[in-house]
């Protein structure tokens, strides 16, 4: 195993504090890993630009790789900008299993946020017969659906493109 | 330049700084659950691009940070258009406010992601995927309320004949905003505002609200000139900073 490899590996316990059951390896938010030796500079991006989650994500890769002996620089970079498209299928799996929906693709994104066609899947019974209930949800990635069959209110991961 | 560029990136900054600022007041008050967190969401989205300006525009300074220049300035030196900083008369008002900046705000950062600043063009591409939410959100809100009931027409109506005359200063550019696009730096206001026309054209007439034909409008926002509305902006904005300064938490 190369030392970016075993970095990358002691960073995949991170999680986005918001969705705690995901990896910031699986949400795509470490851009790089350069290791020089035991100087790391890890580079890691913002899913949107106010996310108050940033700064103690930056901190939690920080202290996990300075306690395994590295010393540590993060950076945050803006470039090039986060998409959804960088979450990772595992990452899409534990989103779902964790009861939020995973991002569509952009032109059915914009009609199930539109109300134009029910197409995201409720979390709880997997039904298609859901609807929005607010475009902006818990956190700034998400919006409020809930399902007509079950009742069951849940978030769903909005596209960003 | 690169004391143009400090004033530049300070005054799209403080447009977004500014209302913001106003959509933050609304956190716990919105008249329901869903528009309170959609509002608030904004404005989060708003102080994330600030953050972005105003870390870079520290960055030209000899030490200053991003929080001294958010924080510690007198409000003639605060450039927001004169519309970010009206207050929150009631919701017709808080989304037409929101739809005009948005109409405005979409073209601008369209212009800036072929900013000759990289950094300056890597802040817009990632706020402008951010903005087309706030826009749809916020046009969408314009077609309910102005084709809603006769109250919420009304109201809607009221709304756009107090805001209207607060548009054209968004779009009219002062002499900074002139030199730096001629840098090649800023965005061509002139192609801004034919944008702005035209959205605020199409949503309006799905809904048949007509823009006002009178060509009476405030300006001034731009070069720090502020309403009186913007003091206690201040006085809210700025309380913690100057009751204990060089606080941190």
């Amino acid at each position: 195993m190369t030392e970016i490899e075993k970095i990358k590996e002691l960073l995949y316990p991170v999680t986005d504090p918001e969705i705690p059951v995901l990896s910031i390896m699986d949400m795509g938010i470490v851009r790089s890993v350069e290791a020089d030796g035991k100087d790391v500079l890890v580079k890691i991006t913002p899913t949107y630009s106010g996310c108050p989650a940033m700064d103690v994500i930056g901190m939690e890769v920080k202290m996990t790789l300075d306690q395994a002996g590295y010393n540590t620089t993060v950076k945050q970079e803006i470039t090039e900008a986060w998409t959804t498209d960088w979450i990772t299928p595992e990452g899409r799996k534990k989103l779902e299993a964790y009861g939020v929906a995973a991002p569509l693709e952009e032109t059915a994104d914009k009609l199930a946020l539109t109300g134009g066609k029910r197409q995201v899947k409720c979390t709880n019974c997997g039904s298609l017969n859901t609807k929005m209930v607010s475009q902006f949800g818990s956190t700034a990635c998400k919006a409020l659906f809930q399902c007509e069959d079950c009742y069951e209110p849940f978030d769903y991961f909005k596209c960003l493109k | 330049m690169q004391e143009k560029t400090y004033e530049y990136l300070l005054l799209l900054g403080d447009h977004s700084l500014i209302l913001g600022h106003r959509l933050s007041e609304l956190c716990g008050h919105g008249p329901s659950l869903e528009t309170d967190i959609a509002l608030t969401n904004i404005s989060l989205d708003l102080f994330g691009q600030v953050r972005n300006y105003f870390q870079y525009a520290a960055e030209l300074t000899d030490g200053k940070t991003e929080d001294d220049i958010a924080m510690l300035r007198y409000s003639h030196e605060y450039k927001n258009s004169l519309l970010c900083e009206q207050p929150n008369e009631d919701f017709a008002h808080i989304i037409l406010r929101q739809f005009f900046f948005d109409a405005f705000h979409l073209p601008l950062l369209e212009q800036l992601q072929h900013s000759k600043d990289p950094r300056l063009a890597a802040i817009a591409v990632k706020s402008l995927k951010e903005s087309k939410y706030h826009i749809r959100f916020s046009s969408q809100w314009v077609k309910r309320l102005a084709d809603g009931t006769d109250l919420s027409r009304q109201k809607m109506q009221d709304a756009l004949a107090h805001l209207w005359a607060y548009t054209t200063e968004l779009t009219e550019p002062t002499p900074l905003e002139t030199e730096i696009h001629a840098a090649g730096i800023g965005a061509d206001l002139a192609a801004v505002k034919t944008a702005f026309d035209d959205r605020v054209k199409s949503v309006f007439d799905e809904v048949n609200l007509e823009i006002p034909d009178s060509k009476y409008y405030q300006k001034g926002g731009k070069t720090g000139v502020h309403s009186e509305h913007f003091g206690y902006i201040l006085s809210d904005l700025q309380y913690m900073q100057r009751a204990y300064p060089d606080m941190k938490w």
